[in-house]
């Protein structure tokens, strides 16, 4: 009994090493950036970005710079955090109001409607970003054309959906009995306890919309509507201070969402494993 | 009368799924055949072209180097991001194992980062200069500095590593949610007869958490087979030396977008669409989804 707890011992060890190393490898390239937004811009043009401690050139310039200098990233993070509500409030919404209509209501071509929705989870936006981009750039280059093609967003509709499953009928029914109408049964008696799937969805959509890139560098043509990404990508030029702003900005471009990740990662987890388990 | 008609039972349901059927008719279905249609034009010239933009693309040696480079790199990534995250989550997973959370919380953070930011990281660590921190390993292993995105197999291998980097922690997130719904009486019963932890992993994990590796295995094919921002960011635009970083979907945005071809880049969407559909038949029937929905 002894060498096996030994052994359980030693195996436990060794576990947490191997798990250390891969931890420590995950957060490299972070700490890299977070050590480079100390150092000037043209340190990192010269050298790259690597893990040397020359504290005598490393100074706070690039954050005085991110708060006080003259340029437009925090149009950028105001823009992202204007399109992130946004989207993040449109996409519950319609979703959640999809799914339920999926959880409880049989209906004719329910199947084939649901299975329509299996099929769309897996069409890349790659695939159709062209003619939807040529559909779409007729109506400008706004908010409303990075966030109406996917409000009813069919991961989210999934997600709510199987939560809804576990909803008892009784819930519904008493609603019916009391005079509410379908949609009053919804608004009144359901959405209140979804609270945490909105929780769980909010975060993965928030998360998403946040680091958008691929759709809004399709559609956004004018720099003041940029978000941080956009933003962040003009700055890739050496001109000027931009490596010096790029890379502070890159770093504080991730505190927002490391904050919301500190405070409610169950729900981080919870949305981004959803699909997994059920398949 | 009609607001009778709306609220009762028999419409409600309809009116729940109106905004889906909306969004699929317009942002899906219309888009996609209006590909479909465009595909067989040319549209800088106006005109139909028949199947021409489809036979050109059969002989264009760069768009098969860049069919080439996406497959290369989706089978790259199912290598690695598939039995490396279901190990290191069964381990996790172990009694052995005490505080799994705090491992979970790091390997999460690359998640949360934007593709703009990650490629830009991977660029600079991976820079020409001596100075850049894969130089300076190498190095200090007596090797002289490598230009990293200038040749295939160095490039190839900083590509794999993006993807190792960001979806590594969400894999295992995925294998463990899998991992946490089989019932511990299997693993205590199977202690109980003498099988060994290798065994309880090859014959009570890897079957039991199949639903989860199909999940995996289908994302990564459809996100290897797209994959364009990632070299996007790391070559700093659409154009690398020789095409070593040209993707199925850059080839798209370089014909669609940068030489307005648009045709041309229907075309590269419709075959890529072909293939994708082509894996989701094959998941539908393995997972059996058809049946499901029936019953």
């Amino acid at each position: 009994m002894g060498s096996r707890k030994k052994k359980d011992k030693a195996a436990s060890i060794a576990m947490i090493i191997l798990f250390s190393v891969l931890a420590i490898l995950i957060v490299l390239p972070v700490f890299t950036l977070f050590i480079a937004s100390f150092k000037p811009g043209g340190d990192l043009l010269q050298y790259g970005l690597n893990l040397d401690l020359k504290l005598e050139r490393m100074s706070l310039d690039n954050y005085v710079l991110l708060f006080t200098g003259n340029h437009d990233y925090w149009r950028w993070f105001l823009n992202s955090i204007v399109l992130t509500v946004l989207t993040v409030f449109c996409t519950l919404f319609v979703s959640a109001f999809v799914g339920y209509g999926f959880a409880v209501y049989d209906f004719k071509g329910k199947n084939f409607l649901f299975i329509i929705v299996l099929i769309i989870l897996s069409i890349p936006l790659e695939v159709v970003m062209l003619p939807l981009y040529k559909q779409i750039s007729g109506w400008g280059d706004n908010y409303a054309a990075i966030i109406l093609p996917f409000m009813a967003h069919a991961s989210t509709i999934f997600f709510f959906r199987q939560y809804l499953f576990g909803i008892p009928q009784s819930i519904l029914e008493a609603g019916r009995i009391d005079g509410a109408t379908e949609f009053g049964i919804f608004f009144r008696l359901i959405i209140p306890v979804m609270k945490p799937a909105f929780a769980a969805m909010a975060i993965l959509n928030g998360m998403n919309a946040w680091n958008n890139y691929l759709w809004p560098l399709l559609v956004i043509r004018s720099s003041s509507k940029y978000t941080l990404t956009l933003g962040l990508n003009t700055l890739i030029n050496p001109y000027g201070d931009n490596y010096s702003l790029l890379i502070v900005g890159s770093f504080f471009s991730i505190v927002p969402i490391f904050i919301l990740f500190v405070c409610f990662q169950k729900y981080f987890v919870e949305g981004m494993t959803a699909g997994a388990v059920k398949g | 009368m009609l607001k009778r008609f709306f609220y009762s039972k028999k419409i409600a349901p309809y009116i729940f799924v109106l905004p889906f059927i909306i969004t699929v008719l317009l942002f899906w279905a219309a888009p996609i055949s209006n590909g479909i249609l465009l595909s067989f034009q040319d549209i800088l010239k106006d005109q139909w072209v028949g199947t021409q933009n489809y036979e050109r693309l059969l002989s264009d040696k760069i768009f098969l180097k860049a069919i080439f480079n996406s497959v290369k790199y989706m089978l790259g990534t199912l290598i690695l991001l598939i039995p490396f995250p279901l190990l290191f989550a069964s381990l996790l997973n172990s009694k052995l194992m005490k505080k799994p959370g705090l491992f979970k919380s790091a390997y999460f953070i690359p998640a949360l980062t934007s593709v703009v930011v990650a490629g830009t990281v991977f660029r600079l660590m991976f820079g020409e200069a001596a100075g850049s921190l894969a130089n300076q390993v190498i190095g200090f292993f007596g090797f002289s500095p490598i230009k990293w995105l200038k040749n295939a197999e160095t490039s190839y291998f900083i590509l794999l590593l993006v993807a190792c980097w960001r979806w590594t922690g969400v894999n295992i997130l995925y294998f463990l949610a899998g991992l946490q719904s089989i019932p511990s009486e299997l693993y205590e019963a199977a202690a109980i007869d003498g099988a060994s932890k290798w065994q309880q992993f090859t014959k009570i994990s890897i079957p039991l958490v199949k639903p989860t590796s199909v999940y995996v295995l289908t994302i990564s094919i459809y996100a290897g087979l797209s994959m364009f921002l990632e070299s996007y960011m790391l070559f700093k635009g659409n154009n690398s030396p020789n095409n070593i970083g040209l993707t199925i979907v850059g080839y798209l945005y370089r014909q669609g977008i940068e030489k307005r071809a648009m045709g041309y880049a229907c075309a590269v969407g419709c075959i890529l669409l072909l293939i994708i559909m082509a894996v989701n038949l094959i998941q539908l029937k393995l997972t059996g989804a058809f049946g499901k929905e029936e019953k």
